[in-house]
């Protein structure tokens, strides 16, 4: 038995592993046996701890100590200061933006103040690597609860009490989906966790299962008992090789414990569980595809129905369900429906995970309560918008989602008032865009991206979204005209109602959107030629304002197209038959003396 | 590891198991008994190592839970290092001076798990009235 004085937990996520922080573990471990106390300190590779913007993060217990930032070559001083002295390394806590003041603990740091972490909770807390810390933090307890004190129905009317929904994006009552898969009778069933996180941005699948890999395993096995399955497949893109590695190690150790396998607990119920990769294919997200994919037919869509409750893979009926509403299972058995409910709104209880992306400061994975406002995620959270600049919109739902502005920032998050407002949850990607972004430009990346991402099976999608991309393109560059903006609400309109599955019936929205919020935007591009914002290179040009230019030669002299001409003390000018709109000098400029418009 | 046969056995993986996390769930309780050892230079020269072992072993071994012990830096009161602070809910915190190993032990014993303060060793009831 371990008698260590002081845990060193080091976030060991994609996100700080990318910043050195398996070197930092190294370094740690050297100091630590070079000052011998190799019997006092441990060294904790854990999850994600969400506040990836100021990663690495190295959190001390018990000191609840909470330092970011940490470089390798900190290590040193941490051990000698900190963990022999006592001392705190004051350079390393984080400093709150206001008041300047050097926060210690997590908790007090506003980033998760109002944070309630469910489906995160012992991302940042546990070794992923070890079981033993997953069942001392009650892992397991609630698959031993469901098989040795509850029938199916039971466990079914637990989920659907706790109106727990599917968040991967459909919003769909999990519990109603498990019921459905147990009303079908077949001798083979499968469950099937999704975990095909596509949507650009989003990280908090792969997160929850580099953080806390039992808790889906577990999950999947009362899914498992719940509907009448004896195998589960967990579909991950092959470019998540973390996630997949501490999978394997953790399906490994349930194996040898016997909390996966044979006769469970004695009950007789068998579960196993097996891994497939998926190429990274955006529309196997989408069930019927992803069934195919795991087939291993061509990752292609299906119309519904049937529905996977009826006939999904090998033809029998199959339950997917999400990644994050898997993480959700194993507290609401253990702590009861009815405290799940409380949490959240009425209509969608409990928290959602977002990824908070793009121009905000406090870049990272937060969980909040559901009925929390946009505000309150973007700016008491995420800190608000970098380098002080003007807030424009916020895309959540990713390229199937829509974009929110500042009108709408004070709605309450749940399923029902982001479909309201012409967006919707998602998968909970949030990628906030400031005074800089071209809305026009947006959209067009997002229909590229679908563009891309089409499988091909259906017409709409496929020959509709090149073609949208076409008028998008057109736009960008100078020629469009006001035609082109009734056309795209009309094909808009069009490619929803009558593609195949959520890829095409889904992919207009951020245009849609854009068009109805920043109608003013598009209009500038067409009938002025002119872009806003400054991001579409044909619609704007760079300029020197005579009366603030000193003639210091900054921007002639970076310059790579060597197309600004002036004597030294004397008023520069930019000749734009040869101007590539770099931006180059427009950085350089120390006057703001040059205009982009 | 052998497989599991009962719930029994996954409660018994628990109880062992939770020596592990103690230390971090502990630290994250609010009503925690904090235990802060003096430890800059004047504190470790006079043997604070040897008595945050003590206390730390002497807790295990009464088997307390809800104890946290962490370190601190110097407090200024030199002369009666090594030094031990102890917070608990409801009662003030109480400094105790010239804590030696059996000193340390007599702390968890007395003050933290029968809720007696050790009379002759408090240099200060509270930082409040140290002026």
């Amino acid at each position: 038995m371990s008698n260590f004085r002081m845990h060193l937990l080091v976030c060991g996520g994609t996100g700080c592993t990318a910043s050195d922080s398996l070197e930092l573990v190294k370094m740690l471990k050297e100091s630590i046996k070079k000052h011998e106390i190799t019997n006092e300190v441990e060294v904790v590779v854990t999850g994600c701890f969400g506040f990836c913007e100021k990663g690495p993060i190295l959190k001390v217990y018990p000191d609840n100590v909470f330092y970011i930032t940490v470089k390798p070559e900190d290590a040193e001083e941490i051990i000698t200061e900190h963990v022999i002295k006592g001392r705190k390394v004051e350079r390393l806590l984080y400093v709150e933006p206001n008041t300047k003041k050097r926060l210690e603990g997590q908790k007090s740091i506003p980033f998760y103040k109002k944070q309630i972490r469910i489906a995160l909770r012992n991302c940042g807390f546990i070794n992923p690597e070890d079981i033993n810390e997953y069942i001392a933090a009650d892992g397991y307890q609630a698959l031993a609860k469901c098989l040795t004190e509850m029938s199916p129905d039971e466990v079914i009317d637990t989920v659907v009490q706790s109106g727990l929904r599917g968040r991967g994006g459909g919003g769909y009552p999990t519990g109603l989906k498990w019921k459905y898969t147990r009303q079908n009778q077949s001798d083979e069933k499968y469950i099937i966790c999704n975990a095909d996180e596509g949507d650009p941005g989003a990280f908090m699948d792969r997160s929850i299962l580099e953080g806390d890999p039992h808790s889906v395993l577990e999950a999947m096995a009362i899914a498992g008992y719940a509907i009448g399955a004896q195998y589960g497949y967990i579909y991950i893109r092959a470019e998540y090789p973390l996630a997949i590695s501490r999978l394997e190690i953790a399906i490994k150790q349930a194996r040898k414990l016997g909390l996966l396998g044979e006769d469970i607990f004695s009950t007789g119920f068998n579960f196993n569980i097996g891994l497939r990769y998926g190429a990274g294919a955006f529309v196997c997200g989408e069930e019927t595809a992803l069934i195919h994919s795991v087939e291993g037919k061509r990752g292609e869509p299906s119309s519904k129905p049937p529905f996977p409750a009826q006939r999904g893979v090998w033809d029998k009926p199959s339950c997917v369900n999400n990644v994050e509403t898997f993480a959700n299972i194993p507290p609401i058995f253990l702590k009861g429906p009815a405290w799940f409910k409380k949490i959240g709104t009425e209509k969608s209880p409990g928290t959602k995970v977002f990824a908070l992306a793009g121009k905000v400061n406090n870049v990272g994975l937060v969980e909040v309560p559901m009925g929390i406002t946009l505000r309150e995620v973007i700016f008491d959270i995420g800190g608000g918008i970098k380098n002080n600049k003007r807030f424009k919109a916020v895309q959540t739902g990713g390229p199937s989602g829509g974009c929110i502005t500042s009108e709408n920032l004070d709605i309450p998050i749940d399923y029902e008032s982001l479909s309201s407002i012409g967006s919707m949850m998602g998968s909970g990607g949030m990628i906030v865009m400031d005074e800089d972004n071209c809305m026009v430009d947006i959209a067009k990346f997002y229909i590229e991206f679908t563009k891309d991402e089409s499988c091909g099976k259906c017409t709409p999608c496929r020959i509709g979204n090149t073609r949208m991309l076409e008028i998008l393109e057109k736009i960008t560059k100078g020629n469009g005209t006001e035609q082109d903006l009734k056309d795209l609400v009309e094909l808009g309109d069009v490619i929803k109602d009558t593609s195949l599955c959520g890829l095409g019936q889904t992919s207009p929205n951020p245009v849609l959107s854009t068009l109805h919020y920043f109608q003013d935007e598009y209009l500038a591009h067409v009938r002025d030629k002119h872009c806003p914002a400054g991001v579409c290179q044909a619609l704007f040009s760079f300029r020197i304002l005579p009366e603030k230019c000193v003639g210091c030669t900054a921007c002639a002299r970076i310059c790579p197209a060597h197309c600004i001409e002036g004597e030294r003390k004397k008023v520069h000018v930019i000749d734009q038959s040869r101007c590539i709109k770099c931006g180059a000098c427009y950085n350089t400029c120390k006057f703001n003396a040059i205009e982009k418009g | 590891m052998a497989k599991l046969k009962t719930v029994e056995e996954l409660k018994k993986i628990r109880q062992a198991a939770l020596n592990q996390l103690d230390l971090r769930s502990t630290a994250e309780s609010e009503d925690k008994v904090l235990v802060r050892v003096g430890m800059a230079t004047c504190g470790i020269a006079n043997g604070a190592r040897t008595t945050m072992k003590a206390i730390l072993d002497e807790i295990a071994k009464q088997g307390l839970a809800n104890v946290s012990v962490t370190q601190t830096g110097c407090i200024g009161y030199c002369a009666q290092e090594p030094v031990v602070e102890v917070v608990s809910k409801g009662m003030p915190s109480v400094l105790y001076g010239k804590v030696d190993e059996n000193r340390g032990r007599e702390i968890v014993i007395e003050h933290i798990k029968n809720g007696r303060l050790l009379q002759n060793a408090i240099i200060n009831k509270s930082f409040e009235n140290m002026e």
